[in-house]
């Protein structure tokens, strides 16, 4: 059967979100091919997921369901949509890109001799299909052109569609219970836990101020601190910064860290690589001071000064002082 | 334990990139490169799991001539040896094609772990690990912060979103893809330097191994991002930009 097959994520019979930004590029890239969207969950006891899934626009949904899904598991996993996607025999697979997506995606693509084009931001159905991504970290973009026999494999960045935009409908569930054997699950995981509380919630901060590899020493952190300071705000971080021990980790924005949302969130010598964006993309007022004009953060900066920052930091914090007196 | 190392060799970091006239690709002539970022930490990872459980590190890098360099300082650093794909033209595999030759190369040394970095900064595909371990019929888990090797088997530390992590046990051998920050990277010492040049580098070519695949995937086109939002840029010298700035911060923003 032709069409587009979106793989949601869920865990603890909770929606990822990114999911549904993947179900919309999935119905948005169906129309365009003229073929038809249908959506699978994947787990154990996924009926009540499926069920909501049934609300969207989709030829069909899939409840995948396995005792040997409770936990996720990237042979099992791989098993089962791989098996999903031989008996559905759609031309496109869609996997939002997240974590668990990253660990067992290729693997599916890889048994069917296809490459996933991952981290994928748009495409195009252009004598045939193109995928748009990036490059060097956001730098620079790409056209992937993909050919051959068989499914297309691809996983789509987070915050690339908007979740919103999945059209409402109705569609019937079909329950699928793939084989899988116990044996040939070769990972054993242990129970998710969290490495310490966090002391610090930068949640509730009305500005945060984020420091990035720009700084290039421990020492030079006291530079920004000072801007911090001035502007009564919390001091955040990229993860390089973290890894380093230069800041706690408690102060990571991004994927891996926290997600803030602050009324100003001033980004100092940070890149702007989608799993720091992702952390902060839904500030109400960004401000990115970068060297490089290019930086990617400047693409969801509302003000930007490019320029060095041990210069234009200290000049910020006289005048913040000079208002604030 | 035997562990192999895959490093591939991208431009430093801050580089200005070009999309080169073609567009296929970026203006490689100016650039100066360097060992791809999570892979130095898989490096210094197999480092201090030989160092606790004896045996050899071996480094494997597909590139062009140019990668030597980068190869040269991985073994400086402490790799035993070093095998390398020698291919000129990078640009014309996709993913599958790079793991096949790389998997092709590290199954001929049956190791007991490969290690991978968990992306590249240049391609950023964040899959090679995985479609190595697929390619080889091996175990493996991915975005690794922690690892404790045992007799046979492995228990790892992955990172899940959001802060959380997960232990995840699986035998030996296996793949494993190296986040950064896992460990404290160590620099080549004078000694290391100089042992290095004892070393010895394999070359391999693409054919030896099975020869490439056709490319499935295709980069079609480079090009620079188009900017989507209106940024307002502030000009001017330090102080001008700043007394800007803080003025649209008290009276477009309200925050001071
Ligand atoms: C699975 C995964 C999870 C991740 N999770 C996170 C996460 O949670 N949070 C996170 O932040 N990252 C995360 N990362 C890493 C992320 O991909 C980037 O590597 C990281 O965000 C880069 O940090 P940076 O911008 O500080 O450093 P860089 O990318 O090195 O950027 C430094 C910037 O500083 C600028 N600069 C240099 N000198 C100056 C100067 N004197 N004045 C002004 N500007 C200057 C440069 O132009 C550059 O833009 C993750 C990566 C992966 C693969
Ligand atoms: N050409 C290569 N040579 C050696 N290792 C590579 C190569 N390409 C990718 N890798 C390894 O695979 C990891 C992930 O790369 P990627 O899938 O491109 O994001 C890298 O961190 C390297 O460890």
């Amino acid at each position: 059967m032709s069409g587009v097959l979106v793989v949601m994520e869920a865990r603890g019979g909770a929606w990822n979100r990114m999911s549904f930004e993947t179900l919309a590029a999935g119905q948005q890239l169906a129309a365009g091919l003229g073929v038809a969207a249908r959506a699978a969950v994947v787990g154990s006891g996924v009926a009540g997921l499926a069920r909501e899934l049934a609300g969207y626009k989709l030829e069909k949904v899939y409840a995948v369901s396995h005792a040997l899904l409770g936990e996720y598991t990237a042979d099992g996993f791989a098993a089962a949509v791989e098996a999903l996607v031989r008996r559905d025999g759609a031309d496109v697979v869609l996997f939002p890109h997240t974590y668990q997506v990253r660990d067992f995606a290729p693997k599916v693509a890889t048994r069917f001799g296809r490459v996933l084009v991952s981290d994928a931001t748009g495409f195009r159905a252009e004598g045939g299909l193109v995928f748009v991504r990036q490059l060097f970290q956001g730098k620079l973009n790409a056209d992937v052109r993909v050919s051959g026999d068989g499914p297309q494999f691809a996983s789509i960045q987070a915050g690339a569609f908007r979740a919103e935009s999945a059209e409402a409908g109705q569609a019937a569930v079909e329950e699928f219970a793939p084989e899988l054997a116990a044996g040939t699950i070769r990972q054993k995981p242990e129970a998710p836990f969290r490495e310490s509380a966090r002391a610090v919630d930068l949640t509730a901060a009305e500005i945060i101020v984020s420091v990035g590899r720009g700084i290039k020493e421990k020492e030079n952190i006291g530079v920004v601190e000072e801007l911090a300071k001035a502007l009564g705000a919390e001091m955040a971080a990229s993860r390089p910064i973290c890894d380093n021990g230069w800041l706690p980790m408690e102060r990571q924005v991004g994927s891996s860290g926290q997600t803030v949302a602050p009324k100003v969130y001033v980004a100092v010598g940070i890149s702007g690589a989608i799993q720091h964006l992702v952390g902060m993309k839904g500030s109400k007022t960004i401000v990115a001071i970068n060297k490089d004009a290019n930086a990617p953060i400047f693409e969801v900066a509302d003000y930007g000064i490019v320029g060095d920052l041990f210069e234009v930091v200290p000049a910020l914090v006289a005048e913040v002082r000079k208002v604030r007196g | 334990m035997k562990i192999i190392v895959a490093i591939k060799q991208v431009p430093v970091r801050d580089s200005q990139l070009k999309p080169e006239a073609g567009g296929r690709w970026i203006e490689e002539g100016d650039l100066s490169f360097e060992i791809n970022e999570p892979d130095a930490y898989a490096l210094e990872e197999a480092l201090q799991l030989k160092e606790k459980h004896g045996g050899e590190v071996i480094a494997l890098c597909l590139g062009p001539a140019r990668a030597s360099q980068t190869i040269r300082e991985a073994l400086a650093k402490g790799a035993d040896r070093a095998l390398h794909v020698e291919e000129e033209d990078t640009a014309g595999l996709d993913t599958l094609g790079v793991a096949a030759l790389l998997a092709e190369a590290a199954k001929r040394e049956s190791p007991d772990l490969i290690l991978t970095g968990l992306q590249s900064d240049d391609l950023g595909y964040g899959q090679t690990g995985v479609v190595m371990a697929e390619l080889l019929g091996l175990p493996h888990a991915t975005i690794i912060m922690q690892v404790e090797a045992g007799e046979g088997k492995l228990r790892v530390k992955r990172e899940l979103e959001d802060g959380w992590f997960q232990h995840v046990e699986m035998p030996l051998p296996a793949v494993l893809t190296i986040q950064s920050g896992i460990n404290k990277l160590r620099y080549a010492t004078l000694m290391g330097i100089k042992k290095a040049k004892t070393k010895e580098i394999k070359k391999l070519a693409a054919a030896d191994l099975g020869g490439k695949r056709a490319s499935a995937a295709v980069l079609e086109k480079v090009y620079a991002p188009q900017r989507t939002k209106q940024t307002q840029m502030i000009e001017g010298d330090a102080k001008t930009a700043a007394a800007k700035l803080v003025e649209k911060l008290r009276f477009e923003v309200r925050a001071i």
